[in-house]
């Protein structure tokens, strides 16, 4: 079922400087995407990036502030009626109603699209069978698992099946187990011709699914292409070293660090080492150089580097995965959360220092080791903390 | 059955299967026939949770019993020849019930704003207003399930009536015009709620802005005394409400009088209402993000 395409509508959504803004909040700030049809195409970022508002907009729910968005060949204002025929929406939060049963949401629906009530009950039926839910069909929503709710929602996308669905965060909150049938539905139906767009803040399920993807940031495409583009971007891999005596991991470090030409990663496992590769550079010396060293190494893996590190590397932050908010109207101060760690930690290693002076004046033996004990710990995980800033705050931007 | 088992074990050959082909797409319902549908979702809706059927049940049997007796010994002697005490009551309930039954209806209309306030929060509204019908539907749809609530509500008034002594003298024929004149002014006012729902963010918001609107409406009306006796603006506001309009005509009707000018006065509210407050209520609504 080859996606029959009019004249210059091949892509399935075209965006030129997509805005909107909620009050003083610009959730989305000049968003340009243009996603063929077929196929699975991801938007990845961090709560309030914008990714819902984006979605929001293409299935004509929500107003664009500025730019122009075509869908299937439609302009989602003045032919907002054409791809509301042609599109399907799964939201973040379950497009359902929970106090109606799984069977009376399908049969809604299939009215709603033009079936008459007995066609609209073996539709729903049929699709409750091949999701697995037949059992459930006479029970009310609000009863279902998280996945079973998923899988309904998705179920209730299909009545008539359509040439571009949009999937907000579809497996947000939902065990590994029914995230894997989700994943087997979606590309089941991409195989049927239907185009997939889904947001998720799960690299690993848009390293998984997505044959391209956008990165959205506050608002802005920060980066676009394959999954193996955009890791390609940060370097060609990570070599990751453990060794198995912590007390040689400095040992093992500069002999990494020579023999690479790199730097070092000392990550918080306090055996383990990471160090980025560029192009074409081989790994295997510093396996040599360090048994040549006599280091006992436990771990030797040369891996791609995770989306992870691609979030990393392009926003100067690490992706936060944080489960069942929703996005609109906050955009969370992500960037200074790493510097606050810091002060907060050089302040309480202040405050023990202060104690300590205290302690050695009264000159309490007991007093003062456990203040100086203090200081250390403080002080300690100030340089860490400071350091994860510092991390953070130095790359990418 | 053994062949379906095994499709949906194997999960994804079974999606296939119930992937509808285009050309067999059904062309999406008409705006009357998705408008019952959604007023059959409001159906269900009273089906899975009965207990929302308290506001019309409870309360409009509280108003009437309540209004009656409190009001009706020193009232009743005003809106009659009766003496003040047990007389007048017997002749308030005459006075009341039709105003009574009008003034419980137009109250729990307000309920309409607020269940759709709470419902367009959900998840769902995203998924009915992204499909490709008539989008006012969903709202004339929950108005629709709701003629079913103020049908309950306005039997039980005056099923409890009656059994005050309530002796309509036009009869089953006056009593059912009244009663249909009632829910069509009904209809037609939940449309201010439903501006209010969606205008406010919260419920409480917008309970607390309907009762600012449905205090004065109800009660400066000739509900529970005439006009007559309030003073000046009152009176004058009294006489202008469209409360008393239609109460007027509902209790013309209910005594065998069929006055057209009353009744075509009603309508002319009624129309004015879904004219301003219809389109209000999609401006809002499309724009509800």
């Amino acid at each position: 079922m080859s996606a029959h395409s009019a004249p210059g509508t091949e892509l399935a959504v075209e965006t030129h400087g997509l805005v909107k803004r909620f009050g003083d909040n610009t959730a989305v700030d000049g968003v340009d995407l243009s996603i063929a049809r077929g196929g699975i195409y991801g938007v990845l970022g961090p709560n309030g990036a914008g990714k819902t508002t984006v979605i929001r907009m293409l299935a004509t729910l929500l107003r664009p502030d500025g730019g122009q968005a075509r869908v299937l060949g439609h302009d989602v204002f003045a032919e907002a009626g054409a791809i509301r025929e042609r599109i399907a929406l799964t939201g973040q939060f379950a497009s359902l109603d929970e106090d109606l049963t799984g069977i009376e949401n399908l049969v809604l629906l299939g009215r709603l699209l033009g079936f008459s009530g007995r066609a609209a009950r073996r539709r729903g039926m049929d699709l409750m069978e091949a999701f697995g839910l037949s059992e459930a069909a006479g029970r009310q929503v609000k009863k279902y698992s998280g996945g079973m709710r998923r899988r309904l929602d998705i179920a209730g996308s299909l009545l008539v099946t359509p040439e571009l669905i949009f999937l907000d965060e579809p497996t947000t909150g939902v065990d590994p187990r029914s995230r894997n049938q989700v994943w087997d539905i979606i590309r089941t139906l991409v195989d049927g011709g239907t185009t997939v767009l889904l947001t998720t803040q799960y690299l690993e399920e848009a390293d998984q699914l997505a044959d391209r993807l956008a990165v959205i940031d506050h608002g802005k495409v920060i980066a676009e292409g394959t999954p193996g583009r955009l890791k390609a971007q940060v370097g060609s891999g990570a070599l990751k070293v453990r060794v198995a005596d912590p007390a040689d991991r400095e040992r093992a470090a500069g002999l990494m660090g020579s023999a690479l030409g790199a730097d070092v990663i000392r990550e918080p496992d306090a055996a383990a080492l990471t160090a980025r590769l560029s192009e074409g550079q081989a790994a295997g010396p510093v396996l040599a150089a360090l048994e040549g060293a006599g280091v006992e190494v436990e771990t030797f893996a040369l891996g791609q580097p995770s989306l992870d590190e691609v979030f990393l590397a392009l926003t100067g932050r690490p992706a936060e995965p944080e489960q069942g908010e929703g996005e609109e109207g906050t955009v969370p101060e992500a960037g200074s959360g790493g510097t606050g760690a810091a002060g907060a930690a050089a302040g309480a290693a202040g405050a023990a220092a202060a104690g300590d002076a205290g302690a050695d004046a009264r000159s309490t033996d007991e007093d003062a080791g456990r203040a100086r004990g203090a200081v250390q710990a403080a002080a300690a995980s100030a340089t860490v903390s400071a350091r994860a800033a510092g991390e953070n705050g130095g790359e990418g931007r | 059955m053994t062949a379906q088992t095994a499709m949906r074990e194997t999960g994804s050959a079974g999606i296939r299967g119930v992937l509808l082909p285009r050309e067999e797409r059904p062309s999406p319902s008409n705006p009357l026939s998705a408008s019952l549908t959604y007023g059959w979702r409001a159906l269900l809706k009273i089906k899975h949770i009965p207990e929302q059927l308290f506001d019309v049940t409870v309360f409009p049997i509280m108003m009437t019993v309540m209004m009656t007796y409190v009001f009706g010994g020193s009232i009743g002697a005003a809106v009659s020849d009766a003496q003040m005490g047990g007389d007048a009551v017997g002749a308030y309930v005459q006075w009341l019930i039709p105003g009574v039954f009008a003034q419980t209806l137009v109250m729990i209309t307000m309920y309409t704003g607020l269940t759709l306030n709470r419902d367009i929060s959900k998840g769902i509204f995203d998924r009915f207003r992204s499909l490709p019908v008539w989008r006012p539907a969903q709202l004339v749809g929950a108005l629709l399930g709701d003629q079913v609530r103020f049908t309950l509500a306005g039997v039980i008034i005056l099923v409890v009536g009656f059994i005050m002594g309530f002796r309509p003298e036009g009869g089953v024929t006056g009593v059912l015009a009244a009663f249909v004149l009632l829910l069509v002014f009904s209809f037609c006012l939940s449309w201010v709620w439903t501006s209010v729902a969606l205008l406010m963010r919260t419920e409480q918001a917008a309970m607390g802005v309907s009762m600012f609107i449905l205090m004065p409406l109800t009660f400066v009306s000739n509900i529970f005394a005439p006009t007559e006796t309030m003073p000046g603006p009152i009176r004058a506001f009294a006489e202008f409400n469209p409360v008393s309009t239609v109460v007027g005509c509902i209790r013309e009707l209910m005594a065998g009088t069929f006055d057209l000018g009353s009744i075509t006065m009603v309508l002319v509210y009624c129309a004015v209402l879904v004219v301003v407050f219809g389109p209000i209520s999609m401006v809002i609504y499309n724009r509800k993000s």
